[in-house]
């Protein structure tokens, strides 16, 4: 129980009369090391209920427990928790400021009181942690970097906290494919290395097939749906009135299914797609 | 048609290229013909949107020539013209919507170029009908989705009766839902108005009737999109991917060499050449 949301309202403009509720009775536990996909329509919460993960909104009604603790407004807890729970939010290459590589992802530890030596070897882990170069890049001005280059150096400067879980808003929205599969790998060696707990909010079905291995289905403030991302992802029809279309993968399947080719539900990559044709086409056809 | 003749751009004002590295268009030839539907592919910085700038003279060549039918980008006496011509829609659906209600920014642009009243009133409501948004014509701009706001944005650029509508990463910044309205509309206006769509989703360029592939400032390939995404190897050089449909059945056709004549693109026609074969 690492991340726990208990009966969780959120309202917007409470007490007034443009109040909207965002999120209603939501009750949630994420596990250490787990790797979470929050999807649903636009407006439905996902980024309501993130931000609840690290103290940047606090329940109108309900609780939150961070590794135990239960979040109180107090500023000595708030600092701690978000130590502990990086948010990177849609496009965090918007909010880079410093004039250099280098102090851009050593803000936060420095601020936190780290220095010299642990500082270097700080930001040097967490840009080689996104995949980049720190001998090369560490005095370059962010703002000279590519887009995809930028997104990582702004991913790495929440990595210099050393969070113990990664909360991430679209990492890929706007990113070229190449950028994109760079990005998800390198989180995904993170988790296996650190064991670091990784939640994504996406739009983008497919790359959650790669990385996520629990999928929960946000729907107007309530949890629609919950569970393992073979299983989200093979419920075609009832994804679809959450207005979420599967990953290809899984309409390609589907499409076979309807042609007669027996392929097992909960399809996620391209390679076993193919593994599943092979098989058929090796046993002769089944129709 | 918009026409390249070895076209480089670079940003500073300097009249001769200083760095190599700093030049963000090299020597670029290209045509886009009237009436289709063509589709740019390319990595971060590749220079795409740059190249899209051109097309309506917001930026202007440091060497060659962008030649909008037969004008010239660079003769300030034409650019009044080719901007009424070659219409742009940019990424963000919030940086490009300025008046308080749908209609009023649906008007912006044939307002400026001076149209009469009753027609601009004709234009409004046509220009809303085809994108779908008559509905919200009285709305304020800032309560509509990202598609609904993207949709408007393009009715602003239909009002000025262009013969080019440019998207550049119009689909980038929105959800599932706004990008099939955007790809759905696009289909729609296709035949009826050039379309030049700038994208980084590989999907929404398999119906293209050709597709252009920029890396590094340069235009490294063009064709149909069956030519181009049989060139595998290629295409991930480039930073770009397959269509998960297309990377299946590469998988499949080293198993199976006879599988497939050429990578199929589209899940049906994936399907059907199982279906064939089996």
């Amino acid at each position: 129980m690492f991340i726990r949301l208990e009966n969780v309202y959120y309202s917007y403009f409470q007490h007034t009369p443009f109040e909207v509720q965002a999120l209603k009775n939501v009750t949630l536990t994420i596990d250490r090391g787990e790797s979470v996909g929050i999807i649903g329509r636009t407006g439905c919460g996902k980024s309501t209920l993130i931000q609840h993960f690290n103290a940047l909104l606090f329940p109108t009604q309900g609780f939150v427990m961070i590794d135990g603790d239960k979040i109180q407004k107090k500023g000595s807890q708030l600092r701690g928790i978000r130590k502990k729970i990086g948010l990177v939010f849609q496009y965090p290459e918007h909010q880079i400021f410093e004039e250099t590589v280098f102090d851009e992802v050593a803000f936060g530890p420095r601020n936190n009181g780290v220095g010299g030596e642990e500082l270097e070897e700080t930001v040097k882990w967490a840009l080689e942690s996104v995949g980049l170069d720190y001998q090369e890049l560490h005095k370059k001005n962010p703002f000279e970097l590519s887009g995809g280059q930028m997104r990582r150096v702004a991913i790495a400067s929440i990595l210099s906290m050393r969070p113990e879980a990664l909360i991430l808003d679209e990492p890929t929205a706007g990113l070229d494919p190449e950028g994109k599969r760079l990005i998800l790998r390198k989180l995904k060696d993170l988790r296996e290395e650190n064991q670091t707990t990784l939640v994504f909010v996406s739009h983008s079905m497919d790359d959650l097939a790669m990385i996520a291995e629990r999928i929960i289905v946000m729907d107007q403030g309530t949890i629609g749906l919950d569970g393992s991302v073979r299983h989200i992802f093979s419920q075609g029809k009832i994804l679809d009135q959450y207005g979420i279309k599967p990953p290809t993968t899984a309409r390609i399947a589907e499409l076979l299914r309807k042609k007669g080719f027996d392929i097992e539900e909960g399809i996620l990559t391209a390679q076993e797609l193919s593994e599943q044709i092979e098989e058929k086409i090796l046993k002769g056809g089944s129709h | 048609m918009i026409e390249f003749n070895g076209v480089s751009f670079w940003f500073s004002e300097e009249e001769t290229l200083i760095e190599k590295k700093d030049e963000v268009l090299h020597n670029v030839e290209l045509v886009i013909p009237k009436g289709e539907f063509v589709v740019l592919l390319g990595r971060n910085g590749s220079g795409k949107s740059t190249l899209a700038k051109h097309c309506n003279g917001l930026l202007l060549p440091k060497k060659g020539t962008v030649i909008v039918d037969g004008k010239n980008t660079n003769q300030s006496e034409y650019l009044w013209d080719i901007r009424q011509k070659v219409g742009l829609v940019f990424q963000n659906p919030d940086n490009q919507i300025i008046a308080t209600t749908v209609e009023e920014d649906v008007a912006f642009g044939p307002e400026n170029l001076g149209v009469p009243q009753d027609e601009i009133r004709k234009r409004i409501d046509q220009a809303l009908n085809i994108v779908g948004m008559n509905d919200f014509r009285k709305k304020e701009p800032h309560l509509l989705s990202g598609g609904q706001k993207q949709r408007v944005a393009i009715a602003g650029v239909l009002a000025m009766q262009p013969e080019y509508l440019v998207l550049d990463e119009a689909t980038s910044m929105l959800d599932p839902e706004g990008r099939s309205e955007i790809m759905s509309l696009i289909s729609q206006l296709r035949g009826s108005i050039t379309i030049f769509h700038i994208t980084h989703y590989i999907e929404e360029a398999v119906d293209a009737d050709w597709v252009i592939i920029m890396d590094q400032g340069q235009v490294v390939a063009q064709g149909k999109p069956v030519d181009i995404f049989n060139r595998r190897g290629q295409i991930y050089e480039w930073g770009l991917e397959l269509p998960l449909v297309s990377e299946t059945a590469w998988i499949l056709q080293r198993r199976f060499p006879e599988l497939f004549p050429s990578l199929p693109l589209k899940a049906e026609e994936l399907v059907a050449a199982l279906c064939s074969f089996v």
